[in-house]
């Protein structure tokens, strides 16, 4: 970022010390408003559009298919119905903590999108503690939820609260310490650092450099989808046991930044996911240099996008997990696999040092592994679908 | 630990809540997350369908009883023309019995399509429900067929039915059965055999057979706590005595016996069994008998009592009538399974999580207007 601004500045003739900071604050300024504009709000929504296509497909619907051909922006017809909406606080509630949740949710949640890159140069900031910013500011969300949830004067809402609160500061536990094991590894707690100790190949990914970053990466996910509140860890808005859990009592836009946070934390969980696990933006280093920022650009949004349909394709599958079950899931399994986790991975790169032959054929074994476990579910899946006399269609509009 | 205890708090759920199956209302007096009580408030969709029953004729009563329980209008039907038969001395042609005994497994199977899919909402899996709605719909276009309605089909008519079944309609009923039957496998793969969906369901509030014999359960919630007893079987109608299939009993298939996990599954294993009666009815279709429809003109059954049950999706569907020898019921008395499945929750929820409450609540699958008539 730094350097494009430099290069910017410098096309322009501005050397001068005291006003290239100025370009800097305003460069980030812009690029972040950028970010936020053009990428996050439309994908938000894009993202509430194409989930509610998927859940259609998997459960033999149509979906929404009215407001423009197949419905491809209705999520922009929600935002405006949103928008339009009474704004409704009921009178017995906190005013002041009911309005202020929901901006310190989305704050929270877009916070975050500062050090989450989006290519090699495209980054708002690549700050040297990018997991652990990632991880602090995420935090404010579980505030924003037990706020929403008290200030509501619901019952329902304050128990959709406090099953937040209780869940995204248990979850966080495993999803810090699965992180501090790829932090060991790379040696670097900025993502972009992470990310540059990868390569573009799959057996350098950080996933398959070991058992443990394999094991990591599936602890990692699992506790992102909680604090995500998402299925099936969406416990705190179980809508069949809470009606609406901590929103309960909010409608129009208050209604629709929850939401706005839920699809961009979506993203988050691919996008970490795929930064510290999978090569995050690291392409080929033959592709040609002008072309490269966008090739980075769409190999790191397409990794992310992996997760992202992952947690819905979770989402539409499974149950809700009981509220003990959910702390169990924690505290009893994967707490403790996250720490061997770490005293695995710190074992490991004791035992077969970076780059030397051991590590990278154990590198391409677990790759290996790997595509053989997906090669089985594939034909699993076929298998299935001939029983039930199914067929595939990849068509995304039917 | 043990001692530690938060203020209590009074949770009011429903009568609008999202898994309140309809109109229900629980009282809940919460610690946290554990249920201390659980009061089940009933008469929210109270509208004196047995206080019409007295009003009208014995054949304009027959409307009626379809919403007594809508979501299983044919069994409900066939449960007021058994009773209306018996007391008249009216025979049933065998065609219209056949045709009886087939609208009535196809309603069991839609009935408990419901119930499995609304369980599994209720647990937070929502892909099941449409699943389970698609097959329903099925079922829904084969009766609408036959009578032209799709949920509430005052079909059975007091003395047979009121229309003959249109040509092709057994080989539309043997398509579905065939699509369905692989549908079934499809289904226990997404949810029954679920680690998540199993270990919500095991084990909790388990209805011990005394217990289900004291609190008066019946149907498969009362064959999910291990005790055999079918109607259809036991206490055989219409022709079911020459019919073949089994009584699906819970066995504490994943925990203990009467759990809310026998109940789902008891409730999936009959489906498969309705499918197989079906199959024998098309088999054993009289179809060498054309003349069959429901002929009675006025019924006027001599002064005296009748109770007549039989075996509704939802149990024991039984109708206590009084006649004074007027074309009138002098008493009409609806019996329910809903109704004593509610008094249970009272018990079997104390200590539970709200979580499980609503589970509970979706395993007895209590149908609101079934609970209050």
């Amino acid at each position: 970022m730094r350097a494009l601004l430099d290069s910017l500045a410098a096309r322009f003739g501005i050397v001068d010390p005291s006003t290239t900071l100025v370009i800097y604050l305003l460069g980030m300024v812009v690029f972040s408003g950028i970010v936020l504009l053009l990428f996050v709000a439309p994908f938000a929504g894009i993202t509430s559009y194409v989930e509610r296509r998927i859940a259609a497909r998997m459960q033999s619907r149509v979906g929404p298919n009215r407001v423009g051909p197949h419905g491809v922006i209705q999520w922009l017809a929600d935002g405006v119905k949103c928008l339009l909406k009474e704004d409704l606080i009921p009178a017995d509630a906190d005013h002041l903590l009911f309005r202020l949740s929901p901006y310190l949710v989305f704050i929270g949640m877009f916070g975050t999108f500062v050090v989450i890159p989006f290519g090699s140069s495209l980054v708002i900031a690549d700050l040297d503690i990018g997991f652990f910013y990632l991880i602090a500011f995420s935090s404010l969300v579980s505030v924003g939820l037990i706020m929403a949830g008290w200030a509501s004067n619901n019952k329902w809402s304050l128990l959709g609260g406090m099953r937040s609160a209780a869940q995204i500061v248990s979850y966080e536990i495993p999803a810090g310490m699965s992180i501090l094991a790829v932090v060991m590894f790379a040696g670097s707690m900025s993502i972009q650092g992470v990310i540059r100790a990868q390569g573009w190949a799959p057996h350098t990914w950080l996933i398959f450099q070991n058992p443990f970053l394999f094991a990591a990466y599936f602890v990692f996910f699992t506790a992102a989808l909680a604090e995500g509140n998402r299925t099936p860890f969406d416990i705190p808005e179980a809508e069949s046991e809470l009606v609406a859990g901590y929103n309960t009592e909010y409608s129009g836009m208050r209604f629709l930044l929850y939401f706005f946070a839920e699809w961009a934390n979506l993203y988050v969980i691919g996008a970490v996911s795929a930064a510290a696990f999978m090569g995050g933006w690291q392409v080929p280093p033959q592709i040609p240099e002008v072309i490269r920022p966008i090739a980075e650009l769409v190999t790191f949004v397409g990794k992310s996008l992996i997760g992202v349909f992952l947690a819905i394709w979770i989402r539409w599958t499974y149950p809700r997990l009981r509220v003990d079950q959910m702390m169990n899931v924690c505290w009893k399994y994967l707490v403790p696999i996250a720490f061997l986790n770490i005293v695995g991975t710190a074992v490991w790169m004791m035992l077969f040092p970076q780059g030397q032959l051991p590590a990278v054929a154990a590198s391409i074994i677990m790759l290996v592994i790997a595509l053989a476990i997906l090669i089985t579910f594939v034909r699993k899946v076929i298998a299935n679908l001939r029983e039930v006399g199914g067929g595939l269609s990849f068509n995304p509009f039917v | 630990m043990a001692t530690m205890r938060t203020e209590e708090m009074t949770l009011n759920m429903g009568p609008h809540h999202p898994s309140t199956h309809g109109v229900l209302r629980f009282i809940l007096k919460t610690d946290g997350e554990i249920v201390h009580e659980c009061i089940p408030d009933v008469g929210y969709l109270h509208r004196s369908i047995e206080k019409i029953g007295e009003l009208m004729t014995y054949q304009g009563f027959v409307p009626y009883t379809d919403r007594v329980d809508y979501v299983a209008s044919m069994n409900s039907n066939l449960a007021y023309c058994l009773a209306v038969e018996k007391l008249a001395g009216i025979e049933v042609p065998r065609r219209a019995d056949f045709l009886r005994v087939m609208v009535c497994e196809l309603n069991r199977i839609s009935s408990h399509l419901i119930a499995v899919g609304a369980l599994a909402m209720d647990v937070g899996a929502v892909t099941p429900f449409p699943y389970a709605l698609r097959e329903r719909e099925r079922i829904n276009d084969i009766l609408e067929a036959i009578c032209g309605a799709r949920l509430t089909y005052n079909y059975i008519w007091i003395g047979g039915v009121s229309f003959d079944a249109p040509d092709g309609w057994l080989e539309r009923v043997r398509g579905f059965i065939d699509a369905y039957e692989k549908v079934i496998p499809e289904f226990n793969r997404l949810i029954t055999g679920n680690k998540i969906f199993v270990e919500r369901m095991r084990n909790v509030a388990i209805i011990s057979p005394e217990m289900a014999i004291n609190y008066s359960l019946v149907g498969p919630n009362l064959r999910a706590s291990g005790v055999d007893w079918d109607l259809r079987r036991d206490e055989p109608y219409s022709i079911y005595p020459e019919l073949e299939f089994k009584v699906i009993v819970g066995h504490g298939e994943r925990g203990t016996v009467g759990d809310c996990y026998d109940r789902f599954v008891v409730r999936v294993r009959e489906m498969e069994e309705s499918c197989k009666i079906l199959r024998q009815c098309i088999e054993k279709f009289p179809h060498d008998q054309p003349d069959f429809r429901a002929k009675v003109k006025s019924v006027k059954p001599p002064a005296g009592d009748v109770y007549v049950r039989s075996e509704a999706p939802r149990g024991e569907h039984g109708y206590y009538l009084v006649s004074d020898g007027t074309t009138k019921a002098a008493r009409v008395k609806i019996r329910t399974g809903s109704f004593s499945a509610m008094a249970v929750i009272e018990e079997v929820a104390v200590g539970t999580m709200i979580a499980d409450v609503v589970a509970i609540i979706a395993s007895l699958d209590v149908v609101a207007p079934e609970i209050d008539r």
